[in-house]
């Protein structure tokens, strides 16, 4: 093994430079606070449904309802959560009581997790036209300041992305149960032979993932002011891009927290620097297609020196 | 009840009763009509989609919406509303799902990218050309062309003969030819067709192309049928591939598929919209309900599969 396929983390790391160092040279003012406060500016909300996703990968499934279920609390977060907290915290546990026992089910039934999820997609995203049928609503006082808070040094989006990753690299590689996790993606069977109760462990997992969509939902509308049924329906494609360039893989249990949040910064600073390049709002889109292709052919490379 | 497809067809049935019921009978030939003419394009793309999970686990065509929209937008924009273009039109429309077949396969099998992931960065692509193509102005189809996918041979419309016609080709090039077995072969287990001498690598290209023909194919019948092509015209199509070929009887880990399950499903997810729109209920609380008949279904069939 390589230097670079014994550290899956080099990847991820070494593109976030290259697009930072790009951008900088397109745009040196943004080599400051404040510049950097509005590349990263949505990056919060985009590595928490990363890590989301990466928990559902995690234990080799794939959830492509994610995007509609972040929007799903946003909206809960824009409307309960800031008239009445008791019962929006209430209903917050709930639904991640719900995405546990989402889990439990596929593992019980031994369901697709694609089609179960899809099919919660219709659920989420009709509860949340449900509660706000039309945009609005509006972010609680002490999750704005949360999120508009400048800290010293470096921006409110950096400092929040590196603990992130912190916790998430402590909670899911260092702690004991966060790698019986990851040994369910890896060998199911054995986990369960080593006298683990898979169902709960799954359960567990997704339980995890419904947190972390929580919380995305919630820094989303702190982010925001307010909130609309349709608000993060992108999020699920870009949390399943996040965890691949973070070097995550979809089988396996192989995952990375801290290049799962690093692969969300990457693919928001990708949105900045086609903006900072003046390119036509056509192509936009197709260029972050085109920037994505780039990364993964990079990981490629770096795969194939690994084999040798 | 060891043929799947049927649970799709009862499934269909009960529902369209259940919206006949409302109305004590009357209308049960305009609401078979329109099930017809919306769950044909839901069918062509399905069937595109099935062949691709057919292929095995972790195959999947995310681009589909984004490939109806540019055959649609590229052959109404040179067909320009002109009379007699018609066919000029149908042929960019297939080049075009040519081209993007073989630019899907090419980023899979050359970059060794995911599907998954292959397609739906490739999908940005195609969908920033689209929008640069037309930039958001309505072309109007042809007249006769116009005509044609509204129009209706004995009584059925002329958009469900073409999906009838896509679904028998694609059940008989599956059970009867070569080619068809392959493909079963190569999704039951990749390893095992391979060195039987399979030619797989030519089974998968080939599947990927003609994924994106079906999608350009539906998605320049929708344009014709709709009075235009639309920047997002293909988008409830991405969930709705998926649901189809599942609801179908095909099974999500390859291998096995299922055609006549296919237009059944479609019909089903045409049919159970108009039974909760007669009923009355909102957007919302019919989303919630297809979300939950779907899952419902995907759990009945799943203990199906367990007792035998």
């Amino acid at each position: 093994m390589t230097f670079l396929a014994r550290h899956r983390i080099v990847l991820p790391v070494v593109s976030l430079a290259v697009l930072l160092a790009a951008t900088f040279y397109m745009q040196p003012r943004a080599m400051s606070y404040f510049g950097l406060n509005l590349l990263f500016n949505l990056a919060v909300p985009i590595a928490l449904a990363t890590i989301a996703q990466m928990m559902i990968i995690m234990v080799n499934d794939i959830d492509l309802s994610l995007g509609a279920f972040v929007s799903l609390t946003a909206c809960v977060t824009a409307t309960f959560l800031q008239d009445a907290p008791l019962i929006g915290a209430l209903i917050m546990l709930s639904l991640i009581l719900s995405y546990a026992a989402l889990g439990a089910l596929i593992h019980a039934f031994d369901l697709p997790a694609i089609v179960v999820t899809l099919g919660m997609s219709f659920v989420w995203g009709g509860l949340a036209l449900f509660i706000l049928p039309s945009p609005g609503g509006s972010s609680p006082e002490w999750l704005r300041a949360l999120m508009t808070v400048k800290p010293p040094f470096a921006p409110m989006a950096v400092v929040a992305a590196i603990i992130i990753a912190l916790v998430t690299h402590l909670l899911i590689m260092r702690s004991g149960i966060g790698t019986v996790l990851r040994g369910v993606g890896g060998n199911a069977r054995s986990v369960g032979r080593a006298g683990w109760s898979l169902i709960r462990l799954k359960a567990l997992a997704y339980g995890l993932a419904g947190l972390f969509g929580v919380l995305a939902g919630m820094t989303l509308v702190g982010l925001t002011t307010a909130a609309d049924a349709n608000i993060a329906m992108r999020y699920t494609l870009l949390s399943i891009a996040g965890v691949i360039l973070g070097g995550g893989e979809f089988i396996g249990g192989k995952v990375s927290p801290t290049g799962a949040v690093i692969g969300a910064l990457t693919l928001t600073l990708a949105a900045s620097f086609l903006s900072f390049m003046r390119l036509s709002s056509d192509w936009q889109i197709g260029a972050q297609g085109a920037i994505l292709i780039l990364v993964l052919t990079a990981r490629l490379i770096f795969r194939q020196g690994g084999r040798t | 009840m060891n043929k799947p497809w049927i649970w799709a067809w009862l499934a269909a049935a009960l529902a369209f009763s259940a919206t006949l019921g409302l109305t004590s009978g009357r209308g049960a030939s305009e609401l078979a009509y329109a099930a017809l003419s919306f769950g044909a394009f839901a069918a062509i793309v399905g069937l595109g989609q099935m062949l691709v999970i057919t292929l095995g686990p972790g195959n999947v065509d995310l681009s589909i919406p984004a490939t109806m929209t540019l055959a649609a937008t590229l052959a109404l924009k040179a067909m320009g509303g002109n009379p007699g273009t018609a066919l000029m039109g149908l042929g960019i429309a297939l080049s075009v799902g040519v081209a993007v077949g073989v630019a899907n396969y090419a980023l899979i099998f050359l970059l060794r990218l995911p599907p998954i992931i292959a397609t739906l960065a490739a999908s940005l692509v195609y969908q920033s050309f689209a929008i640069w193509s037309n930039r958001g102005l309505r072309i109007k189809p042809p007249q006769d062309l116009a005509d044609f996918s509204t129009g209706r041979l004995l009584g059925l419309p002329n958009v469900a003969w073409v999906g009838l016609v896509l679904a028998c080709i694609t059940w008989v090039v599956l059970e009867r030819s070569v080619w068809g077995r392959w493909l079963l072969a190569s999704g039951q287990n990749l390893r095992a067709a391979r060195l039987a001498g399979i030619p797989v690598e030519l089974v998968r290209a080939s599947t990927y192309v003609t994924v994106a023909v079906f999608a350009a194919i539906a998605g320049f019948l929708l344009a014709s049928f709709s009075g235009g092509a639309a920047l997002n015209m293909g988008a409830e199509y991405l969930l709705m591939s998926i649901a189809v070929v599942v609801i179908g009887g095909s099974s999500i880990a390859g291998g096995d598929s299922n055609v006549p399950g296919v237009w059944g499903a479609a019909l089903f997810m045409f049919l159970v919209v108009s039974m909760l729109n007669s009923y009355g209920a909102g957007a919302g609380v019919r989303n919630v309900l297809t979300g939950t008949i779907i899952i419902g279904i995907v759990i009945a069939a799943s203990s199906r599969r367990i007792r035998a």
